[in-house]
């Protein structure tokens, strides 16, 4: 997650999004999650205060809705990096040197594992398996899969 | 025109063939060729990814791996052509990988244009559904249950059954779930269809519905696989406007529609009752059973949930019969199984077979050994939730109830394979830590259990009271088996436990200063 800093430098929060968004997706069977991923998208994250927009349209409590940001670890509190990293820390990446990959990626961007760099460029994060197990270890840069990651091709993704 | 064939799937757009195939399209421009693409899904030979095809009278041609930096000395060799090159394998059908295999449910993956309803029943696609769409619903339940396909999921339970528990519950309206959460590290089956042959999981969750009633359903798809979710959102499309889906499935009269939803990053809503809930629009917690979701399930229905594998081998099924399918196999364990081979491997991918040939037939001929050189150790079989085993046990046959009286399970089919570096302690700690990660938080032995469990193996690490230590963690663990409400907490124990039974001497280092101290 982002530290609070970049929550505070870029705030992109707009209710009439969420609005329009939950009013056109609470038809769905079980429409939350569909919504939160339509604000995570649009938004960047999902911010304190889309719950309550979001609880009176389902009519849900705001315990609730907040419960269901807070378990899912895709759902944002606050605004990412302009890239997402996300490595493999499981298993059949580890087998092939994911660990240190993974901890040589903490140092060059200078960041642990679930934050942010400072000047907001890159959000590395953890996942656990993209599929991609026969060619670990696996990233994924802004949703574009990179297999036989090293450290250089995923700095030269970022800068793309 | 010449087709070539440059896979679109997640895997192989990981290593290049995007650049790839825009290299052979420049290419062919400035040579003035005309070629026609067509964007497969993989084959499943990922050391040979990205792996180039074209069409050629005798059988598809192949050349890989291939970097974009080596297509202009690919039509030099005149490649279109057959021509010979360092990269050419041959005909693809008969390179050794391939031919071994029984492909049943992969028949298609990687051979079709995942995008075209034309080519998916041009390759026999359809036949299942036309089949079920003549019988009554007891009729194709009877044939499920008569082909012996047990879960693919892990679990291993027997479809037929399932099916059935749903047709005979009362009910205006059931569902049919397709859990393609596929969160296993190792395993890759999943995305690969989702991929590679979209319209065979439609076709089967529409053979679902017919055989219970059910006019709904949905599939959900975990989101670390936006590809696979982009493509299957499109294939529901397609079969939509086609008339594969809707008011009147082919014409029948009968009904079906399906939806795809995207996960939101929770490894424990691969657990069927999580997943209701997800699907609900909840936190992934699991749910008490019973009630079944045969019973009540998805919105308080009557719910087939099915992993997807399980749903895409019905059209075969279907469409060939209960018996051919049941005639291959051992014991319980009938029909093909999709094994994924991973990690430290030299020669990884997807490879189905009839259940029986041993762990290591697998790891050792399919694989080829480890990617490293160096000589096996360890492979965990099953997923995060899977058992370590070493290469003693390679002997064990590739089926349900072998692997079960190891201490072992096959799971979703992953076999993952480390060398001789790995550390069988530090693994056994990640199993707790990885179970504290994803836990539910509903049951304690699972919430509490699995962060004692990590701090407990950092102090055995440290060579802190080592005895005490490890008669404490193995009392954790018999408590988080017999205690647990689900999988993720009951199974923890069984990476924990095997590494433990099998790879001792991992546990027992000097005496360190313990960093939790």
């Amino acid at each position: 997650m982002a530290g609070p800093a970049a929550a505070s430098s870029s705030d992109t929060f707009d209710a009439a999004v969420v609005i329009e968004i939950a009013e056109g997706l609470r038809g769905l069977d079980g429409p939350l999650l569909p919504i939160l991923h339509a604000v995570n998208d649009r938004l960047g994250h999902v911010d304190q205060r889309a719950v309550p927009l979001i609880a009176d349209i389902l009519n849900l409590s705001r315990a609730e809705v907040h419960g269901v940001v807070g378990f899912y670890h895709d759902f944002r509190r606050a605004p990412a990096g302009r890239h997402r990293v996300q490595v493999c820390r499981a298993e059949a990446c580890q087998a092939m040197g994911g660990e240190a990959l993974a901890s040589r990626l903490e140092q060059v961007f200078g960041v642990p594992f679930g934050q942010t760099t400072v000047d907001g460029r890159v959000t590395l994060e953890a996942v656990y398996c993209l599929g991609n197990c026969a060619l670990s270890p696996a990233a994924m840069i802004d949703g574009e899969p990179v297999g036989r990651a090293t450290v250089a091709r995923i700095v030269e993704g970022v800068a793309r | 025109m010449i087709r070539v064939f440059v896979p679109g799937d997640a895997a192989a757009l990981s290593v290049g063939a995007e650049a790839v195939a825009a290299a052979i399209a420049a290419e062919a421009a400035a040579r003035g060729i005309a070629v026609t693409f067509v964007r497969t899904g993989s084959r499943g030979l990922f050391w040979l990814e990205p792996l180039v095809e074209v069409d050629r009278p005798g059988g598809r041609v192949g050349y890989g791996p291939v970097t974009a930096a080596e297509v202009r000395s690919l039509f030099d060799a005149g490649f279109l052509d057959g021509g010979a090159h360092a990269r050419a394998l041959g005909r693809v059908e008969d390179i050794p990988y391939l031919a071994r295999q029984q492909r049943v449910t992969f028949a298609r993956c990687g051979i079709v244009d995942p995008a075209s309803l034309a080519d998916y029943e041009a390759h026999g696609g359809l036949k299942g559904l036309r089949a079920a769409l003549a019988m009554d619903p007891a009729a194709i339940v009877a044939a499920v249950t008569e082909s012996g396909l047990r879960g693919r999921g892990g679990a291993g339970f027997p479809t037929g059954i399932k099916w059935r528990t749903v047709l005979e519950a009362a009910g205006p309206r059931k569902y049919i779930v397709c859990n393609a959460d596929e969160g296993d590290s190792g395993t890759y089956a999943d995305r690969m269809l989702l991929e590679g042959d979209p319209f065979l999981l439609v076709e089967g969750m529409a053979i679902a519905g017919l055989a219970v009633g059910a006019g709904k359903g949905f599939v959900y798809i975990r989101s670390e696989y936006p590809h696979a979710f982009r493509r299957m959102q499109a294939a529901i499309e397609t079969a939509r406007a086609a008339g594969l889906l809707g008011p009147d499935i082919l014409g029948s009269g009968r009904a079906f529609e399906m939806e795809a939803r995207l996960g939101a990053g929770a490894y424990i809503c691969g657990e069927e009752t999580s997943l209701l809930e997800s699907l609900e629009g909840r936190r992934g917690q699991i749910r008490f059973k019973p009630p079944l979701p045969a019973i009540s399930g998805l919105f308080g229905r009557p719910t087939v949930i099915n992993n997807l594998i399980t749903l895409a081998t019905v059209p075969a099924i279907l469409a060939d019969g209960a018996a051919a399918y049941r005639d291959v196999g051992t014991g319980r364990s009938r029909g093909t199984m999709p094994i994924q081979l991973a990690g430290n491997v030299r020669h990884g991918g997807l490879v189905e077979r009839a259940f029986g040939l041993t762990l290591g037939e697998i790891v050792e001929e399919f694989g080829g050994g480890t990617a490293t050189g160096r000589p096996v150790r360890a492979v965990q079989v099953g997923g995060p939730l899977g058992a370590y085993w070493p290469t003693d046990l390679f002997d064990v046959p590739f089926e349900y109830e072998a692997f079960a009286a190891r201490g072992g399970m096959i799971g979703h089919g992953g076999i993952v394979v480390f060398d001789d570096t790995v550390d069988l302690a530090r693994q056994a700690r990640f199993a707790f830590q990885f179970c504290a990660i994803e836990s539910c938080g509903k049951c304690t032995p699972c919430r509490i259990g699995a962060v004692r469990g990590a701090e407990t193996m950092d102090k055995i690490i440290a060579g802190q009271d080592r005895d005490a230590n490890l008669t404490l963690v193995r009392d954790l663990c018999e408590v988080m088996r017999d205690g647990s409400l689900c999988a993720l907490g009951g199974l923890t124990p069984m990476p924990v436990v095997s590494a433990l039974d099998h790879f001792p001497e991992d546990f027992d280092r000097p005496a360190q200063a313990c960093a939790a101290d």
